[in-house]
């Protein structure tokens, strides 16, 4: 069984393991680290739930490699919130605005939705149903997280704006 | 014929208090939203083994050799069970969860197939190993031989003659036949002014909860104790299966579902895959788990929806409806493990909130090699809408009349609830509408579409070059089923509350309604109570989550429960603290004398006093513990009912249509949260938008499942669902001390009627009349390519 040793940084810390190069980023995460937030939904790519940020950039992590992030900063729902652990903007809409039912695709939404509003932080509500066209969810019928990604996305400008006012 | 419906002598529905009826947050949402959810494939257990499935390529063939000699020899395979090394008990077929006089022939699944294999992924051998990958590895090195036979693949021509046997133990592909009705349909149809005739296909599609089947078994070889977690929504029917299968102690066995990916209908199944897990935990004395890839759901998951109906009307000049002959098909797929539920709700959904004087129904439940059916949210009751909707559309349009107006007509007044449909249900007691204001509901709907100005709408974007239609369905759903769901509240001793219930969510938030509900009782903030769900050790029976039904058995029973501790506590107090009970008042976890706030008692306090103490007995009219446990039990289904009227606009060159204002009046009874019955609504829309839109499970004529991912099969997205425009209205029902009727499925039910129908409309001018759903681009392509649209 061909292994390799990879280096990966997730939500801030460093982890060194072996691993098979056939294992997933997504089953290295849940079974290797026991980081257990992010979901596998389908395996083929397309549901999204399994998705994570790789250097910033959403990634499939059913269809990423573990030895592809090899050197590479990986963040999950589990990093999402502050150190403190005081919800992100995003998570706090979507508990105010049912933005999730049984909850299986959240970790895929708030990843995705977290590079949207990095890149674009008054988003209209066209462009957010966009962003989430590669996550599916049979709950919700997509409004109410729409909704919530809308009010952080709100919230984020009046804190920015705060800032810099201070 | 109109029997009395008995009001329970308790059913004052309660004022709403501080919870019930409020938009509470849910309290299952902190820990989802931190990834600290714990579904079956996140449990950590120790020296667990992983296993995977080998299974039939065939939708139908005989089993000549199996070789697993390469597969035991894989180093890291733990074991490998074929049909003969499973025990005694599990080499019979699967229990039939729902019997019924009318079946004929009994086929349900076998845990692993023993000789002949009758639909693609059957399971033939069960791998156990160190690894998914080793298991998967070791699944490709069996090697079957096998006999292929001759497959039906077509449910409508499924019992003519010269169609093979899907089973050849079989004497014909007929599952089971219903004959029922009511009335002289015979001289309605004599006497009728119009008679319009329709044969509707729906086709069949998949439930897709976003997490797939899974579960894990652990075995305890010490005290001999079997514990199993599944992705369910029944635990205590898989109990009852496994007991069986196992011929396990049902004292030494417990099903427990944490959190749950969402379910829609075919978890409530028990599959062989279950089976297969808890005996390997326990021959092999390591956990075991199991969890289902997206393809294998594909064809082993339960699916629904492919009905064939010849459905004719007959009406009065004026438009009253005097009859309806329906002759129905069902194709059942290769197995019957839910029984014939789903055709029977199908037919009896049929009246929907129409006066129907005279009824008769066929209805055949046929066999073929595709994957089994069993109910996906909604449970046959879109196909009867589909059916109902459109044949009065067609109606209308034969007649000259406003498709509104035609149903206005016939739609039962508030006036003539309880209102007796006509039919004996399967219980043998009549079909009997509880409450509802149904030309309330359908008035509300179409004034919120701005229905009147349609036509200037349309004609107006006609100028443009675009085309709208507006469709509309109206439907009644039997909710709240019986017999009954458990649920245990009791004051523990540090003043906590607890819920106990075999009820099972899968995103429904039933933590949340089931606390508010009991927050009111006890006159706590819900952040005092913890609740328990999905847990066969929690009480002792239980049912499952389906058919609408928790929020009226487990919340009526968590309701009842509440109160009968809210007395015990006041009589406890009372003697404590030398008054009356009824001078007490519960507020913020204390029993206090009325109007003297300082004489009070916590509930942690009673809750010790209430455990006893060694010799000393109660005074007369206290007894131990400060809990109770309550089974309600509904006395017949509480039925909702609404309207969904729908405008889109079609892009006739591509087939492709944009939903631009979806209106759903919606009756479910009390709302204990109306921002979770949103929540439930607007889903349900979208599970509607994708069957009557884009999905579409599809078989070749060898009965080979040819869509078996996201990719063939494609799901609603963000951008295919709009915001749904919801009209709640409140008609409690009289039937359950809460007043509520079940919200869950009814957005699904008939959005294929109302969304088909709009599309029609935007083809008012071809005269194409639309019988068949999903009305994907490619197939309304189809349908338009005979119309001479694109000539």
């Amino acid at each position: 069984m061909d292994k390799r040793v990879i280096k990966v940084t997730v939500n801030n810390q460093v982890f060194e393991r072996e691993v098979e190069t056939r294992r997933s980023l997504g089953d290295f995460l849940r079974q290797d680290l026991g980081l257990t937030g992010t979901h596998i939904g389908c395996e083929h790519g397309v549901c999204g739930a399994c998705t994570v940020l790789l250097n910033g950039n959403t990634a499939r992590s059913c269809l990423t490699l573990a030895v592809q992030a090899d050197g590479a900063a990986v963040t999950t729902i589990e990093g999402l919130a502050a150190p403190d652990g005081t919800f992100s903007a995003l998570q706090q809409a979507f508990r105010e605005c049912h933005g999730l039912q049984c909850g299986f695709c959240t970790p895929g939404m708030l990843t995705t939705l977290t590079e949207l509003l990095g890149e674009n932080l008054d988003p209209t509500e066209a462009e957010v149903r966009e962003a989430i066209t590669g996550n599916l969810c049979r709950c919700t019928g997509y409004q109410p997280i729409i909704n919530a990604a809308l009010l952080a996305a709100s919230r984020m400008r009046a804190a920015r704006a705060n800032e810099v006012k201070a | 014929m109109r029997d009395e419906i008995s009001v329970p002598a308790s059913s004052t529905i309660e004022k709403a208090g501080k919870y019930v009826g409020k938009r509470v947050q849910r309290t299952e949402d902190e820990k989802l939203l931190r990834g600290q959810g714990q579904y079956v494939d996140d449990l950590k257990l120790e020296n667990v083994l992983y296993s995977a499935l080998c299974r039939s390529p065939h939708a139908h063939a005989r089993i000549v050799s199996i070789d697993t000699a390469a597969a035991r020899a894989l180093p890291g395979v733990r074991a490998v069970y074929l049909h003969a090394d499973l025990p005694p008990s599990a080499q019979h077929r699967l229990p039939l969860l729902v019997p019924n006089p009318a079946i004929r022939a009994q086929m349900t699944q076998e845990v692993l197939a023993s000789t002949e294999v009758c639909s693609v992924g059957d399971p033939i051998a069960f791998v156990v190993a160190d690894s998914r990958h080793i298991a998967e590895d070791a699944c490709a090195l069996i090697d079957i031989e096998y006999d292929v036979l001759p497959v039906v693949a077509d449910a409508s021509t499924a019992l003519a003659a010269g169609t093979p046997l899907m089973h050849t133990s079989l004497e014909s592909n007929l599952a089971a036949q219903i004959k029922m009705g009511f009335g002289e349909v015979g001289k309605a149809f004599e006497t009728a002014a119009h008679v319009v005739r329709e044969t509707f296909w729906q086709n069949r599609g998949s439930a897709h909860p976003m997490e797939t089947r899974g579960y894990a078994a652990e075995y305890h070889a010490v005290t001999g104790q079997l514990t199993v977690w599944s992705a369910g929504q029944a635990p205590f029917l898989e109990k009852k299966n496994l007991i069986e299968v196992l011929d396990w102690d049902p004292e030494r066995l417990r099903i427990i579902m944490n959190d749950v990916g969402g379910g829609f209908g075919p978890k409530v199944i028990f599959y062989p895959e279950e089976a297969l897990v808890a005996i390997a935990a326990w021959k092999l004395g390591r956990p075991v788990k199991w969890i289902e890839d997206r393809r294998e759901h594909f064809f082993t998951a339960t699916q629904e929806r492919d009905q064939w109906w010849d459905i004719s009307l007959a009406l009065t000049a004026e438009g009253r409806i005097l009859g309806i002959k329906l002759d129905m098909t069902h194709d059942n797929g290769a197995y019957l493990p839910w029984g014939i539920i789903m055709p029977y709700i199908a037919a009896t959904t049929t009246p929907g909130p129409y006066v129907i004087p005279a009824m008769d129904v066929e209805v055949k439940v046929v066999f073929t090699n595709k994957g089994p059916t069993s109910p996906v949210r909604g449970a046959g009751r879109p196909q009867a809408v589909f059916a109902m909707e459109r044949i009065l559309d067609k109606a209308a349009r034969a007649m000259g009349l406003d498709r509104a107006e035609l149903r206005r007509r016939n739609l039962i007044g508030p006036e003539q609830m309880p209102y007796s449909v006509g039919f004996i249900y399967r219980d043998g007691k009549p079909l009997i509408y509880d409450s509802g204001d149904y030309p309330r509901c359908q008035a509300e709907a179409l004034a919120r579409a701005d229905y009147d100005g349609f036509a200037a709408r349309k004609a107006a974007a006609r100028l443009q070059g675009r085309y709208l239609g507006i469709g509309m369905a109206n439907y009644v759903e039997g909710t709240g089923l019986g017999p009954f769901e458990g649920a245990t509240v009791r004051v523990q001793q540090n003043g906590r509350i607890s819920i106990l219930t075999g009820a099972a969510p899968q995103g429904q938030g039933h933590k949340t309604t089931l606390a508010q509900i009991c927050a009111d009782q006890l006159g706590v903030p819900m952040d005092h109570i913890d609740v328990i769900t999905a847990d066969t050790n929690t009480v002792s029976m239980g049912i499952g989550t389906f058919a609408s039904r928790i929020t009226v058995t487990a919340g009526s029973s968590v309701h009842l429960a509440a109160q009968a501790v809210r007395d015990k506590v006041a009589r406890l107090a009372a003697f404590m603290l030398g008054c009356e009970a009824d001078q007490i008042t519960l507020d913020n976890g204390f029993a206090l004398v009325a109007g003297e706030p300082e004489r009070r008692k916590s509930f942690a306090e009673l809750a010790r006093v209430s455990q006893g103490m060694p010799g000393f007995s109660f005074p007369a009219g206290v007894t131990n513990g400060l809990e109770d446990t309550q089974y309600f039990s509904p006395s017949q289904s509480t039925y909702c009912n609404g309207t969904a009227v729908v405008e889109l606009e079609l892009d006739r060159d591509t087939g492709q249509i944009q939903i631009l204002h979806y209106v759903m009046a919606h009756d479910c009874g009390k709302l204990i949260n109306p921002m979770i019955v949103d929540g439930q609504i607007q889903g349900a829309i979208a599970h509607g938008i994708g069957n009557a839109t884009l999905e579409w499970m599809r078989y070749d004529d060898q009965a080979q499942p040819i869509t078996t991912n996201f990719g063939e099969y494609l799901l609603p997205m963000a951008t295919d669902v709009p915001n749904a425009d919801i009209v709640h209205i409140e008609t409690p029902s009289p039937l359950n001390p809460l007043g509520v009727k079940g919200a869950g499925e009814g957005g699904t039910i008939p959005a294929a009627a109302a969304i088909i129908g709009a599309i029609e409309d935007a083809l008012s001018d071809t005269g194409v009349f639309l019988t068949d759903s999903p009305m994907t681009p490619p197939r309304l392509f189809e349908v338009l390519s005979k119309t001479g649209v694109y000539k």
